[in-house]
């Protein structure tokens, strides 16, 4: 049972993720995304913490692949069309980087499964108390140093939304008189 | 099979059988409530009082011809009113409508997921809600569709802050995310209505935002958009959008109920000696009753107010629901560690 919830959300995590890259239209490929995050929440309750993947649909497909949609929507983006611009060495500088991303994932688990079966997780670890307790006291500093990156990112983007009266003077609304 | 598989089967069963009654009721409820606040009779032709009403339409949305509209991005506009279902058939899992309870012999817990994370992957899985409208309005390729979607999700994303600020105040005096733990704290405290007035509100005016009912259904208003994001559905398409309308608003008014006015459980009664059963049967039928209250506020509210205007809905939600909540939140978190709560 565990076994076929695996395989099947495996392989949709990895079909899904495949899609996202190759597909033209930018919902599908949206969409896609969506099943990848889905499928790997699922490998998580798997693995034994229901938190992570709560917290993984909550935020990632919940909130920030929606705005993905919002802003695809919003600027109505069609079909990808081939540009024919892609240089040689985009390509090939693409191809060395995925490699090398690859080759250092694969040394990573090897290493884990060389010498005997990885060891099973603490579940005191995972689960929501203990996830809690190790990020109020041994990171402490970087959890409330990304919280604070979050917050200038919320007044910089306050700031650009904002009207900058002094910038551009608004146009001035017809008056009555103005119209024919 | 096991007596674990078979106990979560009759749980599903039951909340299944709950739910999926709740739309031909509500689709009742809906017509003679507003006919009894204007003093008119609604309809009362088709059954006793009516009742049968919800059958004819069901009957009348199934030989309805199924329609496509040329444009159409067809898989996505498929796709849309099979997802509106999603969050309402699954995030009823963590909501508990009894205590542990011994059945046949066998102890179990009156609740189907019962998790440390339960409140998490209830708001996760309703959060999943938000891309049937929006898919939805894409698909149509129609410019009231689309407009409709866009309000959706950007409403639906703001107030969902504001709910799960509020949330998050209703868990910290019991110090849990598991709602039943959350149910067994107001048995021996307060209600939390009584404890967090503000939250509560704050919850109970978000919940209206996020099942799009009036006065905040925007992106379904007629008046400007036709019908939204719902204007190129028909028939048995539309009708799932409906039941997962209604199914969500009964969910969320479950985790209302749950969160601030006791859930399954009622003040000042023990019903622990009684047997296992019975214990089910009443837990069930008060959590009912709780949601069924609930609705009838919804259906009170939608003929009461006037529809809110799009820049309003979004100063509401913005500035004045989210910092109350945090200020609850500041409120129930220092009343918790000095004691109070």
């Amino acid at each position: 049972m565990e076994l076929a919830v695996f395989v099947l959300f495996g392989l949709a995590a990895l079909v899904s993720a495949a899609l996202v890259v190759a597909h033209r239209n930018p919902v599908y490929a949206t969409m896609s995304l969506v099943v990848t995050l889905v499928s790997t929440a699922v490998l998580f309750v798997l693995l034994g913490s229901p938190f992570l993947a709560a917290l993984q649909i909550l935020l990632y497909t919940g909130a920030i692949l929606v705005l993905f949609l919002f802003v695809i929507m919003l600027l109505n983006i069609g079909r990808e069309r081939s540009s024919g611009a892609r240089s040689p060495a985009q390509t090939w500088s693409a191809v060395i980087l995925a490699l090398l991303l690859a080759g250092s994932l694969g040394r990573l688990v090897w290493d884990a499964h060389k010498d005997s079966e990885a060891p099973p997780l603490d579940a005191t670890f995972v689960s929501l108390r203990g996830l809690s307790e190790q990020l109020f006291s041994s990171y402490l500093l970087p959890f409330e140093l990304i919280g604070l990156l979050l917050l200038v990112a919320v007044v910089a983007a306050s700031w650009l939304a904002r009207r900058h009266e002094e910038d551009e003077p608004e146009v001035a609304a017809p008056s009555p008189e103005d119209r024919p | 099979m096991s007596p674990e598989t078979v106990a979560t089967l009759a749980k599903i069963g039951v909340w299944l059988t709950a739910l999926l009654s709740v739309a031909p009721a509500m689709l009742w409820f809906e017509r003679r409530i507003p006919a009894f606040m204007q003093d008119r009779l609604g309809p009362n032709r088709v059954g006793p009082l009516g009742l049968l009403q919800g059958i004819a339409d069901a009957v009348k949305f199934i030989f309805k011809e199924e329609f496509t509209p040329a444009n159409a991005d067809r898989p996505l506009f498929l796709l849309a009113p099979v997802l509106a279902l999603i969050p309402a058939l699954t995030t009823y899992l963590v909501i508990p409508f009894g205590p542990e309870v011994v059945i046949g012999g066998h102890s179990t817990k009156l609740v189907v997921i019962d998790s440390d994370s339960g409140v998490l992957l209830f708001l996760a899985l309703a959060s999943l809600g938000v891309y049937s409208l929006v898919l939805a309005g894409y698909s149509s390729n129609n410019k009231y569709s689309l407009m409709g979607s866009i309000r959706a999700s950007a409403q639906m994303v703001s107030y969902e802050l504001a709910l799960t600020t509020a949330v998050v105040c209703a868990l910290i005096p019991a110090g849990t995310l598991n709602l039943a733990e959350v149910v067994d704290y107001q048995r021996a405290h307060l209600w939390q209505a009584i404890s967090q007035p503000i939250g509560m509100l704050v919850f109970l005016v978000a919940a209206f935002a996020e099942t799009n009912r009036l006065p905040f259904d925007l992106p379904e208003a007629e008046s400007e958009l036709v019908a939204g994001y719902l204007t190129e559905y028909g028939g048995l398409r539309w009708a799932m959008f409906f039941m997962g309308e209604y199914m969500s608003m009964t969910t969320l008014s479950a985790l209302f109920v749950t969160l601030y006015f006791g859930g399954w459980s009622l003040p000042f009664v023990d019903f622990s000696g009684l047997s296992g059963l019975v214990q089910a049967l009443i837990g069930f039928t008060v959590l009912a009753a709780k949601i069924a209250a609930m609705l009838f506020l919804f259906v009170w509210v939608r003929w009461t107010f006037p529809r809110f205007r799009y820049d309003q809905l979004m100063r509401l939600g913005w500035k004045a629901l989210l910092p109350l909540a945090v200020l609850q939140l500041v409120a129930t978190a220092a009343l918790t560690v000095g004691g109070v709560l």
